[in-house]
């Protein structure tokens, strides 16, 4: 893995006719959570999209660059709100399907231990449709560990999940994450005032970037800064929208 | 229960069969009763075991042969654009065509035997064998396809290792249709030119009156069918389980 890199989306992205947003800078710092808050539509997931190389309903104008001149997208892991699970393969098979697909020897040793991390360790023989929500995102945290890439981009990886499994998860992933470039999109404010090492709010006006709290991620949930910032953002973002 | 709900279903139909007999009064060389085609099969086990051997075994070839050529083309045209764009029209046109007509084409150009019976069988099944693999292998969940790219998988790898298995279960209810059809293709072959098989030995039966012979190799027929598709279909639940 190449050392986490600096991100920048440089911009505008027009759908049709229809400006989706108007040329913004988004820099998502070396090594470290950026939180992308806004309501759906906005095109946060469009945004993501783009950075992985993946196709969008919408036609994009600038440039996606890393500070070390190197590919971005050949360079990120995706997860996404579903999990994508292979249905028909086993919990350690979703885990390996990176290496599968580039006809690389799988490293068994580094996916019993992420399995093993990720607390799975008794359903790696296991299909997906046996799993409850929370241990599926949990494969899904694994098989994007597995990957190893310096730059990880979520998609709402988390909001499917019932509120006490989507803090474990968030507490999981900052864990699991720390030291890679990370993306995360989010509708969510609390989300991204416990996560956000960055926080940038997105609306139909542009992107704002806001003050994290002081306390390292990921912030306890009781956290009063983390609480007030978590107002903070909900309130910019109603405000933006009216 | 399922079987027990079948014998009802079974025993229903003999009465409501053995009712119509009764009522009409209708002579036994036109609608023989169930008693006397139950007789008659017994009598003539034998030669009906013959001829449902001949059949089966054009129906297992034919339908093992459809599926092969149906999973090929399904896979080509999912993975060429040029096939689709050739290949794709021929297909709803051959399926257009009815197969009725072709058959003393066939039989013309394959003789009397087995293979004009398995050409008829491939003909019928190969179209929904196809078409259903290769809507299958075109409606791949977009979100794999979207994670596979982020994976810098090949093309080939992503059709070997998520197209594929995704598309399986719908393979499987082309094939469950298929067992359905084969039997029909293999019989219509029969009776445009054979000595043998159940279809030869219907016409034969009905050509001499032979009433209740004819229903004895029609309900032959009709249980080899349903055991077909029943065979089939506990082979497919495999593969479809397998990938739900
Ligand atoms: N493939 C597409 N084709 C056309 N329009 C799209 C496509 N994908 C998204 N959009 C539109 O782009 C806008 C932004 O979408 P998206 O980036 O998914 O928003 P968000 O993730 O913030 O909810 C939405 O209005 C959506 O309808
Ligand atoms: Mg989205």
């Amino acid at each position: 893995m190449t050392p986490a890199p600096d991100l920048t989306v440089r911009g505008s992205a027009a759908i049709g006719d229809a400006l989706l947003f108007a040329r913004l800078t988004l820099t998502l710092a070396a090594g470290r959570w950026t939180c992308l808050l806004g309501g759906s539509g906005v095109g946060k997931t469009t945004i993501l999209r783009l950075i992985a190389g993946l196709d969008t309903g919408a036609e994009f104008t600038g440039q996606i660059t890393a500070s070390d001149g190197q590919s971005v997208r050949e360079r990120v892991a995706y997860m996404a709100q579903d999990d994508l699970l292979l249905p028909w393969a086993t919990v350690a098979r979703n885990v390996l399907l990176g290496a599968r697909l580039r006809g690389e020897k799988p490293d068994l040793r580094r996916c019993d231990q992420l399995i093993e991390r990720m607390r799975l360790q008794d359903h790696m023989t296991k299909k997906p449709g046996e799993l409850s929500g929370g241990q599926r995102q949990r494969v899904a945290l694994a098989r994007t560990l597995m990957e190893d890439r310096p730059i990880v981009l979520l998609d709402e990886p988390f909001s499917a999940l019932d509120a006490r499994t989507r803090a474990d998860m968030q507490d999981l992933a900052a864990e699991a994450l720390q030291g890679r470039t990370v993306l995360l999109v989010t509708h969510d404010p609390g989300e991204a005032a416990r996560l956000g090492q960055s926080i940038v709010v997105m609306t139909q006006n542009g992107i704002t970037p806001c003050q994290p709290p002081h306390a390292p991620a990921p912030r306890k949930v009781d956290d009063l800064e983390t609480l007030e910032t978590q107002g903070a953002l909900l309130r910019l973002l109603r405000e933006e929208a009216a | 229960m399922k079987l027990l709900s079948g014998l009802a279903a079974t025993l229903f139909a003999l009465a409501i069969w053995q009712a119509i007999v009764s009522a009409t009064g209708l002579p036994k060389f036109i609608l023989p009763g169930p008693a006397l085609v139950a007789e008659t099969w017994w009598q003539n086990r034998w030669i009906i075991a013959e001829h449902t051997w001949v059949t089966a075994v054009e129906v297992i070839i034919g339908l093992a042969c459809g599926t092969v050529l149906g999973v090929v083309t399904a896979l080509q045209l999912a993975n060429s654009r040029a096939a689709r764009v050739l290949v794709q029209p021929m297909l709803v046109f051959t399926q257009a065509l009815p197969v009725f007509a072709l058959a003393p084409l066939l039989t013309l150009w394959l003789g009397y035997g087995l293979w004009s019976k398995v050409a008829m069988a491939v003909l019928i099944i190969y179209f929904p064998i196809t078409s259903s693999f290769f809507d299958g292998l075109m409606r791949t969940p977009p979100g794999y396809l979207d994670l596979a790219r982020t994976m810098q998988a090949s093309r080939r790898a992503v059709l070997w290792h998520i197209r594929i298995p995704a598309a399986l279960p719908s393979l499987a209810s082309g094939m469950r249709l298929a067992a359905v059809y084969a039997p029909i293709g293999a019989v219509i072959g029969e009776w445009v030119g054979s000595s043998q098989g159940l279809g030869y030995l219907m016409l034969l039966a009905n050509g001499r009156a032979k009433t209740d012979l004819m229903f004895a190799a029609m309900l032959t027929l009709g249980v080899f069918s349903i055991l077909l598709h029943m065979v089939v279909r506990r082979a497919t639940a495999g593969i479809a389980g397998e990938t739900r």
